[in-house]
């Protein structure tokens, strides 16, 4: 066998580990990014879609956030206009967070309608700029 | 101000389009007066650009409030360095800087480049102009930082806090130096293709341009690494955010290109695949402005809501369309003179490790991508985050790592066993006896067991390379060994600096590795309480919670909460963590708190504490304590790399003409047998 076919083998293992990688990492670790009311219809049509990871991207219900500083616990309500949702975490969130900012929370659906999240993204503070105030 | 400025905007475009069909028209027809135009239109850009910038910086330093640039991003009470840096702070200074940086690259490539490469200028002065035209009209049609405001302000809204770091002052123009210097690679490619002259000359020609933005991307990179470990408070450095991933796709690139470029010097092969990678990375730099500049994918950094990301992703379309199509049609003329004669030889080895890099660099475009793609397909975004990114990337970055001992130390063409003992026996034992060592220390996890072997392994390689190098130099010439170090670093510059580059590289796998066995805790401490925490390497760590102080600094209100920290129950000294309100010239809070972490720096780890709040009204405060060991060694070894760039890069030491043919890792002592 010529240095060229070995090294199409060669290649081809590369390119093939690559692609399962790939294909596995997306499959083990993807997560739904969805909207309050996309999670709504999904979860509608299908109930087995609680406790599953997934991130959902929504806005902060203005005047709904409660901070407990000494157990680090911050509730608060995530809506996009038609469907709406509690969340609970538990850590420290992002500086930008506030009661009125975008947020992607990352978490699971319970079956009592609270999202617990493990991690909560603000993504106002992402365009470096100040809110403006009100 | 405003005035002079946008009239400096209006006359870059027209002379960036001048410039343009002047240098295609030039190179087409070898006019010379046209030609002659199209360099002028470039110097004469670069002078309007710069009056422009001079504006802006003269806007910001008066505090013209009424310039809405201004009034969105300084303040009265903002320190004068940060002033000065607000220019690239938004996203419209920032495009004006991209624009600017091009045309005094493109000066430079005019007025530097070496005689007998002259026959590209025309084109790459056509190239340059269409690329900063473009940056010029998104600022004028899109984003101009000249715009005024119906009033003025009394005081501007000042610079977000997260920006008001040292690192951020550094790292966007670095990262933007990066960026913008390929754009003169990519216009040399684009010149020897449209002049159909594709032999190895227009690849010396650019050589230097593509050190200077790996270079620059390197540093760029490890500053925004710094600056996220320091300023953003969650405790690593790298966090796979869509950003941080386009910053490192033109990097992969770029280093695979480095290393096959040597290929093609030496060999006559890859041509195409050369010049696929400079378009490749010039794309990937455009696409990773595209990508901060513009909210597409949700992400710390997006600038969301604004025309500007429709501009980009046409002006993409439209270059990539462009571009492969011109390749396309030249393809007949860049067959490979040679071919691969072995499988385990120097060029096998770096075809290897340029597929790697590809991988690597696929792998992150789609992970950063997936959720647009997986919506145009299925109809509901799918993301990915750092577990999927670590999963794919850590067994394809060990790979690369084997590969960077094994390649330099590879013959040519076709190697022999004899030449395979004689190069592989001391690294392979190096390798082997570090495992070994971190065995029998204790240590279980598989990737960081690999990497820091692979570390051993790759370290004796280099080592041995300097001491055959330096023994030889030793007999030939009679030199003391460190001169004859020193001299074999200033003769063979390339080999050597690309030697240290991998060392630095190495130290930056481990110090990766050390991230495996990173601990945390979160705890609500009153005066006088402590928590533990026990580190990697078994030591125990208390930290008693002093008391909080609260006062008043230049532009925020400071609330600091201090620990005393001790190991093993001794006392080793005191952390402090603060959050930081900030306020505008009258009092007024602007901006969220933010925080600023309180770090420890060993050579063995770092102590990393964040105040999470105080309850409120008491000096009970919530901190979060994390040890990450060797964190130190990711900004060392980003020096070391930087070094070894710069040791390529550095000017003198024969003419390029001579170095092409004995050029960096081609001279091979095993050769002469």
């Amino acid at each position: 066998m010529n240095a060229g076919a070995k090294f199409t083998i060669g290649a081809a293992l590369i390119v093939g580990s690559v692609g399962w990688l790939m294909a596995s990492g997306i499959k083990q670790t993807g997560q739904y990014f969805l909207t309050p009311s996309e999670l709504s219809q999904k979860v509608a049509a299908d109930p087995s879609f609680y406790d599953v990871g997934m991130k959902v991207g929504a806005r902060v219900v203005p005047g709904s956030v409660t901070r407990e500083v000494a157990t680090q616990t911050l509730t608060f309500r995530i809506a996009d206009g038609s469907a709406s949702y509690p969340v609970t975490f538990h850590g420290l969130p992002p500086d930008t967070f506030t009661d009125s900012v975008e947020v992607v929370v990352e978490g699971r659906l319970q079956k009592d309608g609270l999202i617990h999240a493990t991690n909560v993204l603000a993504k106002c503070g992402s365009r470096y700029e100040a809110v403006p105030k009100a | 101000m405003t005035l002079l400025g946008t009239l400096a905007l209006w006359i870059a475009f027209l002379l960036g389009i001048w410039g343009a069909i002047a240098g295609f028209a030039g190179g087409h027809s070898g006019r010379a007066d046209l030609q002659q135009s199209a360099r002028h239109a470039v110097f004469a850009m670069c002078a309007v650009l710069l009056a422009a910038v001079i504006s802006l910086e003269i806007a910001l330093f008066h505090h013209d409030f009424n310039v809405e640039y201004v009034a969105a991003y300084t303040s009265r009470n903002l320190p004068t360095f940060y002033t000065w840096s607000a220019l690239y702070a938004g996203q419209k200074g920032s495009l004006l800087f991209w624009a600017t940086v091009l045309s005094i690259f493109g000066s430079l490539a005019q007025w530097l480049t070496a005689p007998r490469h002259r026959v590209y200028l025309p084109y790459v002065a056509a190239v340059t102009c269409l690329v900063a035209t473009f940056f010029v009209s998104v600022t004028l049609f899109a984003a101009n930082p000249f715009d005024r405001l119906p009033y003025t302000p009394v005081d501007g809204r000042g610079m977000n806090p997260q920006l008001q770091n040292p690192g951020m002052v550094f790292h966007p123009p670095m990262l933007y130096l990066g960026y913008i210097s390929i754009t003169i690679p990519f216009a040399f490619a684009m010149s020897a293709l449209l002049l159909k002259k594709l032999d190895a000359d227009w690849l010396v020609a650019i050589r230097k341009w593509t050190l200077l933005s790996w270079l620059f991307l390197s540093i760029g990179i490890c500053l925004g690494m710094w600056w996220a470990y320091v300023e953003l408070g969650w405790g690593g450095y790298w966090a796979w955010d869509p950003v941080e991933n386009a910053s490192l796709l033109p990097w992969l690139t770029m280093t695979a290109f480095l290393h096959s470029v040597m290929i093609q010097e030496k060999r006559g092969m890859l041509k195409k695949w050369n010049l696929g990678l400079i378009i490749g990375s010039w794309l990937l730099s455009i696409f990773g402005t595209f990508l901060t500049r513009s909210g597409v994918i949700s992400s710390v950094h997006s600038f969301t809501q604004s025309p500007v990301g429709y501009f980009f992703l046409a002006f993409l379309a439209v270059a990539a369309a462009a571009s492969f199509t011109l390749y396309g049609r030249r393809l007949p003329l860049l067959e490979a003179e040679a071919k691969l004669e072995s499988m385990v030889s120097r060029e096998a080895s770096f075809l290897f490790n340029n597929l790697l890099f590809i991988g690597i660099a696929f792998s992150v475009l789609w992970g950063t991508l997936f959720p647009i793609l997986s919506e145009l397909v299925q109809g509901t975004k799918v993301t990915v985050g750092p577990p999927f990114f670590n999963q794919v990337n850590i067994p394809l970055g060990l790979a690369l790592l084997a590969l960077t001992g094994i390649g330099p130390l590879i013959a040519w063409r076709r190697a022999s066993v004899p030449n395979l003992q004689r190069q592989f026996a001391v690294p392979a034992a190096a390798g082997s006896f570090t495992l070994l060592i971190l065995l029998v220390a204790g240590m279980r996890d598989f990737y960081a067991l690999v990497a820091i072997a692979l570390g051993g392994f790759v370290t004796a390689t280099v080592v041995q390379e300097f001491a055959r190098g330096a023994r030889a130099r030793h007999r030939q010439y009679g030199e003391a060994y460190a001169l004859a170090l020193g001299r074999l670093i200033a003769r063979n510059r390339r080999r050597y600096g690309g030697y240290i580059v991998h060392t630095g590289m190495v130290i930056l796998f481990i110090a990766f590795a050390g991230m495996a066995f990173k601990t945390e805790t979160e705890a609500t401490l009153r005066p006088g309480e402590s928590v533990s925490l026990r580190s990697p390497y078994g030591w125990t760590y208390t930290f008693t919670h002093l008391g909080v102080s609260q006062y008043q600094a230049l532009n925020r209100l400071v609330t600091a909460a201090t620990v005393e920290v001790a190991r093993n129950g001794k006392k080793i000294g005191l952390l402090s963590t603060e959050k930081r309100q900030h306020v505008d010239a009258t009092g007024r809070p602007t901006f969220e708190p933010s925080t600023a972490v309180g770090i420890r720096s060993d050579l063995r780890e770092d102590l990393y504490t964040v105040l999470a709040g105080v309850v409120n009204g008491t000096e009970q405060a919530v901190y979060r304590f994390t040890i990450n060991p060797l964190v130190w060694w990711v900004w060392y070894g980003g020096m070391i790399v930087a070094l070894g760039g710069l040791i390529v890069m550095w000017p003198g030491g024969g003419s390029p003409a001579v170095k092409r043919t004995q050029a960096g890792y081609a001279v091979r002592l095993v050769e002469t047998k």
